[in-house]
């Protein structure tokens, strides 16, 4: 932004709004911090952002929950999350510094393909995945729920968008001209530079395929595979005859979040840099 | 509540990619009897693993794999999509209203041959859940819920009013109490549990489906069902019964501050009651449900749930024995007791309730009176679509109430969207 002899106007509306946002995101964070800290008794009667006694008890019981199951689904979480991310975004970088950088017969049609792709949510496939799966024989695998998560549509148009703007054609040429082949030019020259966009994809997906639920609840049958998500959701739906786990479940969801949490903290400062900035003179 | 809203989404969305049409997967393979039988079972009932390690140490030869799954509606989705994929699990837990749906998908295997020695544990209205009314026997009932009255025995007192006998009685009460103190009622009416309402219409002799021959016939607003329906529409218009939300913290509130004196639930209830309003501790009794005419002893059916076994399954007879030793055998009824903290549907599980529940600590003979009151629980047959017609349940009724509209046309609105529905999914009805 410029700030070069124009005198910005007070934006009080404009921060009023952003306030008013942050507080609409971050209230019900609050609610899950306040709650989990609440015993069974203390949840529906005290007032609902009080603190209460109870975090450790509760943290205790979540792990000696059915012999700390918790701690499985979080570790199947990070497997899922983590190799299902780092899968997803080579994809996603090799296909979109093609489709940016090259010119083939049939290239838009690809990426129009993929631009529609964007516009089916992933919850439609699910079934669909489902059945293809188990006709392979993975369903019920930790396959089932990594493989639909490579191939992201919107992160391989993000790596497009980002290959195109962040690789001078120049420079390509100027490496071509030098001798360099094509593999070696994508290790030398376009990987470093797409490196910001790749924490961006990198992020992105791991947050959603974190927060997916509705993929692994069809695919996984054996509840020793479950994430998170889907393993305190077994907590929540509990049958008739059986009060849910509230307390449970909020404690479960307040540490689920804090791997996210950190993951954003330690990235966050990738995605600034501009590596190609001065490379060439345009 | 926002979990029930993403239940009715997911299985709308299941069920929906379902009907969207895809090929079952075969079961071709031929069975190989070496080493042990291994059996899956798909059940949300706690600590059912350390039940099946009991059977498991006694029968080496039959190993049964327990999979805790997720309850409620979108686990029948899950199993359908599963059965649909030549996936399914051997054994799953089924609640009753879903059963039919399985049997319509051809997802569970009629059994009737493997467990007719054991059908005399079971009385007739629990057993006719299971074969819905024809020859057949689709699943072994493991919990049942019939219902009974939940009151607040001090706040009787302070208002002075008796256990309702009737129905009559307990609209008269209500009146009573609520005239007292504009804050309190005496019970509640909830468009959020189709299931409640269910279970008071088969208290009515309410019939939603029946089977004559190979078509089905749907009567939810036959006589008995209207009369219900009138009943809470008049005292939901008159103010006098509490019409929020259950299982909110408000409604929680409400329950645990004395608020709300009285419900109309099933017998799975001390544990809601113990979590959600542990103050009333000491406080609530049971007696049986006010009914329609004095002398009539009736009740119906909240809840509860059967084990099936997939018609996929590589080992029907196998599963057929473990079900069978689950839902009948003595140990194994303690331990669901016990363990799973179920209401066993077999006659024999219910008479080994005898400790009152530690809420009930003021109620020495709870588990008699349960008892007895099971025995006058009716069922109905369930259709093969009652996740529609639940769903038109809460529709309905939901703007009834809003717009304080007649009771009697939500559930016109209810039964027209489940036939039209059975219509459109091709199920074959009989003319009406």
């Amino acid at each position: 932004m410029t700030t070069k002899g124009v005198r910005r106007p007070l934006g009080l509306a404009p921060t009023a709004v952003l306030l008013l946002g942050a507080l609409y995101c971050l209230l019900p964070v609050c609610w899950v911090l306040a709650a989990s800290t609440k015993t069974r008794g203390e949840l529906f009667t005290t007032n609902a952002f009080a603190p209460g006694t109870g975090l450790f008890s509760n943290i205790a019981d979540l792990s000696a929950y059915r012999d700390g199951i918790f701690w499985q689904w979080m570790a199947n979480t990070a497997l899922y999350a983590g190799v299902g991310a780092l899968l997803s975004t080579a994809v996603s970088v090799l296909a979109g510094y093609a489709l940016a950088k090259f010119r083939f017969f049939g290239r838009n049609m690809i990426f129009n393909v993929l631009i529609g792709g964007i516009l089916v949510p992933a919850v439609v496939l699910a079934v669909p995945q489902y059945l293809l799966l188990a006709k392979a024989g993975l369903a019920n695998t930790y396959w089932a729920v990594l493989l639909p998560s490579i191939l992201h549509p919107y992160s391989i148009y993000l790596a497009r968008i980002y290959a195109s703007a962040a690789i001078p054609d120049a420079l390509l040429e100027a490496g071509r001209i030098d001798g360099a082949g094509e593999h070696r030019l994508l290790r030398v020259v376009a990987v470093p530079l797409m490196l910001p966009g790749m924490v961006t994809i990198f992020l992105f997906q791991f947050v959603a395929i974190w927060n997916n639920f509705l993929l692994p609840f069809i695919m996984l049958a054996d509840d020793e595979r479950f994430p998170l998500t889907v393993g305190l959701y077994t907590l929540l739906a509990t049958g008739a005859n059986q009060p849910a786990l509230y307390n449970l479940v909020i404690t479960g969801a307040l540490l689920s979040i804090i791997p996210l949490i950190a993951l954003f903290l330690t990235m966050q400062r990738y995605w600034r840099t501009d590596l190609s900035g001065g490379s060439v003179k345009s | 509540m926002r979990t029930k809203r993403l239940r009715m989404v997911m299985s709308a969305m299941l069920v929906g990619a379902l009907a969207a049409g895809c090929s079952g997967g075969g079961q071709e393979e031929t069975p190989q009897e070496t080493g042990p039988v291994e059996l899956t079972f798909w059940t949300w009932a706690p600590n059912m693993d350390k039940i099946a390690a009991v059977w498991n140490a006694a029968h080496p030869d039959i190993k049964v794999t327990v999979s805790k799954q997720a309850g409620g509606d979108e686990a029948a989705a899950k199993f359908l999509t599963a059965a649909k994929a030549g996936n399914a699990p051997d054994l799953v837990q089924a609640e009753y209203q879903m059963l039919p749906s399985f049997v319509a998908a051809e997802a569970v295997a009629d059994i009737k041959g493997e467990v007719a020695g054991v059908r005399d544990q079971f009385s007739d209205g629990i057993w006719n859940l299971v074969t819905l009314g024809t020859d057949g026997v689709y699943g072994l009932p493991q919990d049942s819920g019939p219902m009974m009255f939940y009151y607040r025995t001090d706040l009787f007192t302070k208002y002075g009013i008796a256990v309702p006998k009737t129905w009559d009685e307990y609209a008269a009460a209500a009146r009573t109490v609520h005239a007292k103190d504009k804050t309190v009622y005496l019970g509640g009416f909830s468009s959020k549990d189709p299931g409640w309402f269910a279970g008071l219409s088969q208290q009515a002799g309410a019939k939603w489906w029946s089977i004559t021959g190979e078509a089905w016939k749907v009567g939810i607003n036959d006589d008995a069902t209207k009369k219900v329906a009138d009943f809470w529409g008049g005292l939901a218009k008159d103010g006098v019964v509490d019409t929020q939300a259950p299982w909110t913290p408000e409604w929680n509130a409400a329950l645990n501050g004395g608020k709300i004196m009285s419900w109309a639930s099933a017998v799975w209830a001390p544990g809601v009651l113990s979590s959600n309003a542990p103050d009333g501790k000491g406080k609530w009794a049971i007696a049986p449900l006010p009914q329609w005419s004095a002398g009539e002893n009736y009740s119906g059916f909240w809840g509860g749930s059967s084990i099936a076994i997939a018609e996929g399954s590589k080992h029907k007879k196998a599963a057929a024995q473990f079900a069978s030793w689950l839902n009948t055998d003595a140990k194994a009824l303690d331990l669901l007791i016990k363990e799973a903290a179920i209401y066993p549907a077999a006659k024999s599980g219910q008479n080994l309730m005898t400790t009152a529940p530690e809420y009930f600590a003021n109620q020495a003979d709870f588990w008699q009176q349960a008892t007895n009151i099971a025995g006058t629980a009716r069922g109905f047959t369930f259709g093969p679509n009652v996740n529609v017609a639940y769903s038109a349940y809460k529709d309905a009724f939901d703007k009834a109430l809003q717009n304080k509209s007649s009771f009697t046309d939500a559930l016109g609105a209810m039964h027209d969207a489940t036939v039209a529905d059975m219509k459109k999914s091709g199920s074959p009805l009989a003319s009406l």
